[in-house]
């Protein structure tokens, strides 16, 4: 075969790998969605974040505008305190609130901003004051039985027994 | 006592090869800048390794991917996630299926071929000639072969992994039935760029790295009789086999762990 030939071929395989590759890179994986945007940073401070992981996504009526960049525990106040990177075209105004939501059933946890009416907006490092927790399971259900009790004990009928019961 | 010294001189011979293998390593690095002033043999050896393999690798990822995605489908149908199939099949093929199966399928063609033809060029005494004319055997013969490895098995891996996909796509769309956008869509979000195929592209290099070092190395220790270039191939196809098996282990314990 030919030098030409040869150097050709070569040419073409390594074209081939590098057209799989960006195949594989926008097509089947996530590549297309968020990188290279500006961002600047918010923090927020909850009391229980639940199962939050580092690049769990931020939404805003559903809709991804920003990632979850650190996780960590304040030693003072006990308070875990996640910094967001939110989308430099997305401004919210500075008394917008976060909580942390589950999407689907068991699906992973993220962090939703429902913006407030404030003529202010953030300022990058800004702490967003108005905070929800993840919902534990384990206090939902507790609650839900001392609702049960409580409502058994407010009528007359035996009101020792119910506190007994739980 | 003779088994105690037949212990002795096997770890001491274990330890010699090992050594022998680092200084033979050493020794191709150093010749790889001299052996790049003249690039057309290693794109010459790349076509010899990666183009000459394309046919095996592409049907091989494609047959991969259609019994991948046919198994899983059946997996998941039970619990009702059959959408989920795409998804699977990608991270099979691209974190380990696509590297790994490459390895061994390209330690099998090519780091056979190499051996083979390393092997009859010493028995030829090819090259204790090269020696003789001053021309350094390691950067004309050995140097070449080993950089066409390095750059084709991850080009290789990466067409694998694609034709694999691809292959999932003709039998969970095309012939179950599976929704196309669903297909596409879980697989684009529950696959990372840069954890799931950056490190699969890593791993590509590092078994293209044993296994044509494997392959270069036993061609050149070869006994230089039939028999033994004969012996050489196999070995080459064991020993790449099994440090691709091992590091595949080793590497996807330090990479995937979980966070």
């Amino acid at each position: 075969m030919s030098r030409k030939g040869i150097e050709t071929m070569v040419g073409g395989f390594v074209l081939l790998g590098i057209v799989a590759l960006v195949f594989l890179a926008l097509k089947a994986a996530n590549l297309s969605s968020f990188s290279g945007d500006e961002t600047y940073p918010l923090l927020a401070k909850f009391d229980n974040i639940g199962g939050l992981k580092v690049r769990s996504p931020v939404r805003s009526a559903g809709v991804v505008v920003g990632r979850v960049e650190s996780i960590a525990l304040d030693p003072k106040t006990f308070q875990g305190v996640v910094k967001l990177d939110v989308k430099k075209s997305v401004q919210f105004p500075a008394d917008s609130s976060a909580r942390i939501l589950t999407s689907g059933l068991l699906g992973d946890q993220y962090i939703g901003l429902e913006a407030g009416a404030d003529e202010k907006n953030f300022a990058p490092g800004d702490t967003i004051k108005q905070t929800q927790s993840a919902v534990v399971l384990e206090s939902l259900i507790s609650q839900f039985l001392f609702n049960k009790a409580a409502d058994a004990g407010s009528t007359p009928a035996a009101p020792a027994t119910n506190g007994g019961k739980k | 006592m003779n088994s105690l010294a037949a212990i002795g001189r096997y770890t001491l011979d274990s330890l010699r090869a090992l050594g022998h293998h680092a200084f033979f390593f050493w020794e191709l690095m150093r010749t790889l800048p001299t052996s790049l002033r003249r690039p057309y043999f290693a794109v010459a050896q790349v076509h010899a390794l990666g183009n000459l393999s394309l046919l095996v690798i592409l049907s091989s990822g494609l047959a991969v991917g259609f019994v991948l995605a046919l198994q899983t489908y059946y997996a998941l149908a039970t619990y009702g996630a059959a959408d989920s199939v795409g998804l699977v099949v990608n991270l099979s093929l691209v974190r380990e299926l696509g590297p790994v199966v490459t390895a061994l399928l390209f330690a099998g063609r090519a780091g056979t071929s190499l051996t083979a033809e390393i092997g009859l060029m010493k028995a030829g005494e090819q090259l204790a000639a090269m020696e003789l004319m001053a021309v350094d055997p390691k950067s004309r013969v050995l140097a070449p072969r080993f950089l066409g490895g390095i750059v084709a098995m991850p080009v290789l891996a990466l067409l694998f992994s694609a034709v694999g996909i691809l292959g999932a796509y003709v039998v969970g769309v095309l012939m179950i039935g599976l929704d196309p956008g669903n297909f596409w869509s879980i697989m684009e979000s529950g696959v990372d760029v840069r954890r799931d195929l950056g490190n699969g592209i890593i791993k590509s290099i590092v078994f293209g790295v044993i296994c044509s070092f494997v392959a270069v190395y036993q061609g050149y220790e070869a006994k230089a009789t039939p028999e033994g270039v004969a012996r050489a191939t196999t070995r080459t196809v064991v020993i790449s086999s099994l440090t691709v098996l091992a590091m595949d282990f080793v590497l996807t314990a330090l990479m995937f762990s979980p966070r």
